[in-house]
């Protein structure tokens, strides 16, 4: 009669070992291991070093490209911008993704607030001196309603979206059009930021303002990517999706190549163009993941390596060994 | 900043733009192919060489 | 040795309530210190795959200790000083050294298929190392305060976002991941790794596979722990 536990493990026919040993020194191995393990890391250290790209800075995303730095602004403004729409744990501006019904990124609410306007245009703005005409747009656009405010900024953000660099990080050739105080408050803001004056202010903002320290990138990182010259020096780097980039390091080096299987959905369809592709990706990941911690009690999977013998291979002085052929002892219940 | 100013710089620079190796919608930088390449070597080497004590272990076989 | 305690002993009564006493027998029983520090291993552990459960044991030391080292200076030194990148280095190369030699003891444990016998939490544990790893190696990573960090940190925030984990871990808060990094995780990793390592003690190693002709099914009541030889040595 077999038990519940025979059916879910399988028959087993591994009885406890009783026969031979011969002396292994555990701990003599570990030494070893550790002391060549270090020398082996150290080794790698020193022939190839380590990878230390240096961050990219408001400041110089501001200089090099100044119209999609002000396309980025303008499009918070308007809350058209990826973060403004995102959805929680930062807005209610968006669902998020869902696997049919399952929405865990919805359910689970805005953790971690961010106002895209408040906290990467207007704030910052508000919080450092400011000339005459800024001080003026900056009241305007506190007297006007919500609607207004995303009409002037849409349409100047898609304005931008055709205009030129200039020398010396200034935008040109915007088409003239209705759009209220917002080119003023744009202009602003990309000088503060090609000032490096941005970076500190993007800190103190949302719910560090004030509190001078703050280790929470948030707002910066999330304005920044919003923006072309993360993704720009990305594409170089082979790091974006389409590229495997999840697996990739900087530079020539390996990287996380035990990522690859989460790279891959990512490659192929439907993954590759929907929407809710995170949410199918992880959700299969995770189901795989929960397969693979339970290989023991999954029939076939468990029997593969019996049935592809690689442990022939393995165990072959055993078995060519007097103890393989023997009878194993009777064992009884213990 | 990063290793390649200083004295302990590396021997081999590997802060260059990574050769891709590509086969249909498989891209996958070379330094990562060479380690999965790597591994199964090491795997299959672990299994086929022969393991230090044999005698020792044949001598207390029963 | 020291002389009888004097005054009335400690009896066995009273010891049954103690859960100091409780826990030492219970440990005794089932790891004696020759389970523990053992004089041999059975005679088929005769492979080299055998050595890359120690191998991770190693790099995962080397991790620790280049790990204390940085945290000894904080997490702008290595940016700054060419000791720091140093240690760095050899930190990161410690992470590929890890994940490549836990990913082959994996796959020989696979097709040795060592769950038998009773061994099934061995697996378990070892394969739940693996992934809590990752998020270890994630929030290192993220704590480079480097372009990397920046482009992993808000690239990752997407994939937590989705199922609901970004409500709580914000891979751009540096802080926060820093924190995970230096402590939380490898508390995890290392509690899991010494129980991997008791259990491995306890069931000791896998027995091979039995060759067809000689499958002897053991009964649903046979235990695999406190097997010894002649010379006590444990397996």
């Amino acid at each position: 009669m077999s038990s519940f536990k025979e059916k879910v493990l399988g028959k087993n026919d591994t009885p406890p070992w009783k026969g031979s040993y011969a002396p292994y020194d555990l701990i003599k191995e570990a030494f070893i291991a550790t002391v060549a393990v270090i020398c082996f890391a150290v080794i790698l250290a020193l022939l190839f070093s380590s990878p230390d790209d240096p961050p990219s800075t408001i400041a110089q995303w501001s200089q090099r490209l100044p119209v999609n730095f002000a396309t980025t602004g303008a499009q918070n403004l308007a809350g058209t911008s990826p973060t403004a729409e995102y959805g929680p744990p930062y807005n209610s501006n968006g669902e998020g993704q869902k696997a049919g019904p399952i929405a865990p990124q919805k359910w689970l609410g805005v953790t971690h607030p961010v106002e895209p306007a408040q906290d990467m245009v207007i704030g910052p703005l508000s919080r450092v001196p400011q000339p005459p005409v800024v001080l003026a747009a900056l009241h305007i656009w506190k007297l006007t309603p919500d609607a207004k405010r995303k009409e002037w900024a849409k349409a100047y953000s898609e304005a931008l979206e055709k205009a030129k660099e200039g020398p010396n990080g200034t935008i040109t050739a915007v088409k003239p059009g209705s759009y209220g105080p917002v080119p003023v408050l744009i202009g602003a803001l990309t000088s503060l930021a090609q000032s490096g004056g941005l970076e500190g202010q993007l800190l103190e903002s949302g719910s560090a303002a004030n509190r001078f320290y703050n280790n929470d990138y948030t707002i910066p990182l999330l304005f920044m990517a919003d923006g072309g010259l993360l993704e720009e020096r990305a594409e170089q780097q082979h790091l974006l999706g389409d590229q495997w980039g999840m697996m990739n390091e900087t530079g020539s080096y390996p990287g996380q190549v035990w990522l690859w299987l989460y790279s891959f959905w990512y490659q192929i369809e439907p993954f590759k163009s929907s929407e809710n592709a995170d949410i199918l990706v992880m959700s299969i990941m995770g189901l795989l993941t929960l397969a693979f911690i339970c290989i023991p009690i999954i029939p076939g999977v468990r029997s593969i390596p019996r049935w592809i013998p690689l442990y022939k291979v393995i165990w072959r002085e055993h078995y060519a060994s007097n103890e393989a052929s023997a009878a194993p002892p009777a064992t009884g219940s213990g | 900043m990063s290793g390649q100013l200083t004295p302990l710089a590396a021997v081999f620079n590997l802060n260059h733009p990574a050769h891709v190796v590509n086969w249909n919608f498989v891209h996958v930088p070379i330094s990562n192919v060479i380690l999965v390449i790597v591994m199964f070597i090491v795997f299959f080497a672990a299994i086929l060489l022969p393991f230090p004590g044999a005698q020792v272990r044949k001598e207390h076989r029963s | 040795m020291s002389a009888e305690p004097a005054g009335k002993p400690i009896t066995e009564a009273e010891l049954d309530h103690s859960w100091t006493v409780k826990l030492r027998r219970k440990a005794v029983e089932e790891l004696p210190p020759e389970k523990m520090l053992p004089d041999g291993q059975p005679t088929y552990v005769a492979n080299w795959i055998y050595v890359f459960g120690v191998l991770s044991i190693a790099a995962l030391v080397t991790l620790i200790l280049t790990g204390m080292i940085l945290a000894l200076k904080g997490p702008s030194w290595w940016h700054l000083t060419s000791i720091g990148h140093f240690f760095n280095s050899v930190h990161l190369w410690a992470v590929e050294i890890f994940f490549f030699v836990m990913v082959i003891h994996l796959w020989g444990k696979y097709w040795m298929a060592a769950w038998r016998g009773g061994r099934i939490r061995v697996w378990v544990t070892g394969a739940i190392i693996f992934v809590v790893a990752i998020p270890t190696a994630l929030t290192g990573y993220v704590s480079q305060q480097n372009f990397d960090a920046q482009w992993i940190s808000t690239q990752a925030k997407d994939g937590l976002n989705a199922v609901g984990v970004g409500a709580f871990f914000n891979t751009m808060n540096f802080g926060q991941m820093y924190s995970w990094h230096i402590l939380l995780l490898p508390v995890a990793v290392s509690a899991l790794v010494a129980g991997h390592i008791l259990l491995v003690r306890r069931n000791g190693v896998v027995p091979p596979i039995p060759l067809k002709e000689q499958v002897q099914e053991v009964p649903a009541k046979a235990q695999p722990a406190a097997t010894t030889t002649a010379t006590g040595a444990a397996s």
